[in-house]
């Protein structure tokens, strides 16, 4: 404390008189800082209904579109109306096959996604880290991502069988790459002014990813996790077309039943859960981003 | 000077005497690159900082003022000579404050004094002693982008205080600000570094800024960068940095640096 006490008395001394010197400052920060106040301030209703209303209008406009085909009389023998679909998903919903399915499908997603962002991330980390290991494999993840991974499954189906393990294989390799790259180019980009901070003030080794290249690498990484999903998410339907496992209903299995059945209304409902889904776990990502971006002081509106 | 009455009184710093020098250049030059395409960007450079003393770099773009205070934190090797800094600390401080964005104000301080393995509850305190010292105990929980330009450079301050370093770099840290938070925070660094052993390197476009901090203000010639000339600065303090002494040793100083301009163009 006798730092802060010394100081004072200094200060004190400085200056003809303390008060005004803090008024001047209070003045000043009172100049150059938004207030938080005002964004507390906006309606909570308002904003919900400002980024709502488009997307409404969006899938009026979608349905409208639809109905507009379907009155034309255009394959009007197999081709249904947006009302006969809607009618026929909500029938669905009523049953236990479409949730058991949901559930199976997410299951997956979820374990194959999950052990993509594991294996990612320790690729990720050992290559950014590992000089040699970059040159070798930098240039193979990148290649690996850009492969169709449907062009897996026969591989994947010879290897492990008609199973979900083939299924998952396929999600990870598909998913794997992207968030690896992620976490590369995160820990490439690492300001290098943050980096001599760092080092001067003493962060080594563990420490200093620990606590600085890791953080700064997060937004790369959320995006390389937001396309790693985008992927996982490709593969497992690509997957639960192809890789067809009795007595367990996913929404792949019904997707293949309802054409074997040539179920037009039926398939077009799946095809709409399926869409739903990917669209809410975007905007998972999508928060987490905005999330990060606003602590950070990323965006243009604080 | 106060400067030394208070340094004597403060107890709790460390307690090795001072000895004759604390950052020392000994011919010091430093070329980036090699062959046709090599920039020298220091020359036979010797520089002596003595402890708690205050000394500024002044000079032209491309002196190699910035290159200097890298050699000086270990961030560069020199190609040729020597630098050494008695045994402590070194901490720098940018004209960005170069704060980390993922953490608070008072994130930024602890995390320095987490670096040298503090306690929790010791950091607490010291990080709101630090937050304190620098007038900022209500934005302790603000992050970088919440804080105005001053407000992070002294969040900055406070981080490079909390590495308790026995040298502080500082590369035109308030060359962003406008006149009257520069006016603000030259006070403040005034009392802070009273109330410290604290040898500082301060480097500026601005003679009137040098004058205004420094115990002794050094010329630097541009491309290569060499020490032409150094000034004591023997104006008490408090100093202004609207005061006639001021003005008067700032013109003496920028003639210098002007004859040195056009001799080299």
């Amino acid at each position: 404390m006798a730092d802060i006490d010394d100081a004072a008395f200094v200060n004190s001394d400085n200056r003809a008189s303390a008060p005004a010197y803090a008024e001047k400052l209070a003045y000043l920060e009172s100049l150059e800082v938004e207030s938080p106040q005002d964004q507390r301030d906006r309606k909570l209703g308002k904003r919900v209904w400002t980024s709502l209303w488009p997307k409404v209008l969006a899938i009026v406009i979608v349905l409208a579109i639809w109905q507009l085909i379907h009155v034309s009389g255009w394959k009007k023998d197999i081709f249904p109306g947006p009302g006969a679909t809607l009618a026929n998903l909500w029938d669905q919903l009523q049953h236990g096959l479409l949730w058991h399915a949901i559930r199976t499908t997410l299951q997956r997603a979820v374990i194959g996604f999950g052990l993509a962002v594991i294996i990612g991330a320790v690729i990720g980390a050992l290559v950014s880290r590992i000089k040699p290991l970059r040159a070798a494999v930098g240039s193979l993840i990148t290649g690996l991502q850009t492969m169709p991974s449907i062009a897996w499954f026969p591989f994947a189906i010879i290897l492990f069988g008609i199973s979900t393990t083939a299924i998952l294989f396929v999600i990870i390799l598909g998913a794997a790459p992207s968030i690896a790259n992620g976490l590369i180019a995160g820990v490439d980009y690492t300001p290098p002014l943050l980096l001599k901070v760092g080092a001067t003030m003493g962060l080594r080794r563990f420490s200093l990813y620990r606590h600085l290249i890791l953080p700064a690498s997060l937004p790369a990484v959320i995006v390389g996790l937001r396309q790693g999903w985008a992927f996982a998410w490709r593969s497992l339907m690509a997957g639960e077309l192809l890789v067809i496992i009795a007595n367990q209903p996913s929404l792949g299995v019904l997707l293949s039943s309802d054409q074997d059945q040539a179920d037009m209304q039926s398939a077009t409902a799946i095809i709409i859960v399926i869409l739903i889904v990917g669209i809410l776990v975007h905007t998972l990502f999508s928060m987490a981003d905005r999330s990060v971006r606003r602590r950070w002081g990323l965006t243009g509106n604080i | 000077m106060v400067r030394q009455v208070i340094s004597v009184a403060v107890t709790d710093r460390k307690a090795a005497p001072p000895v004759g020098t604390s950052v020392r250049l000994t011919g010091v030059s430093k070329v980036f690159g090699r062959g046709t395409s090599a920039v020298r960007a220091l020359e036979d450079v010797s520089l002596d900082v003595a402890p708690g003393e205050f000394t500024c770099l002044i000079g032209a773009s491309g002196c190699g003022k910035s290159t200097l205070l890298s050699l000086v934190a270990g961030l560069e090797e020199p190609t040729t000579g020597e630098v050494s800094t008695s045994g402590g600390r070194v901490a720098f401080m940018f004209q960005e404050s170069a704060l980390f964005p993922w953490l608070t104000a008072a994130g930024n301080v602890e995390l320095a004094l987490r670096a040298h393995g503090m306690n929790k509850a010791e950091r607490r305190r010291r990080t709101a002693e630090l937050l304190e010292t620098v007038n900022l105990t209500e934005f302790a929980g603000k992050r970088p982008h919440e804080l105005s330009g001053g407000m992070r450079q002294r969040v900055a301050l406070a981080r490079a205080l909390a590495q308790d370093a026995d040298v502080l770099l500082m590369d035109e840290p308030f060359g962003a600000l406008d006149a009257m938070t520069r006016d603000l925070l030259h006070d403040e660094l005034d009392r802070i570094c009273a109330g410290r052993q604290l040898t500082v390197i301060f480097v500026t476009h601005n003679v009137q800024e040098a004058v205004r901090l420094g115990d002794q203000v050094v010329v630097l010639s541009s491309r290569p960068g060499r020490v032409v000339d150094k000034f004591e600065v023997p104006i008490e303090r408090p100093r202004r940095i609207d005061s006639a002494e001021v003005a008067e040793l700032a013109a003496r100083i920028t003639d210098r640096l002007r004859a040195e301009m056009s001799r080299v163009g």
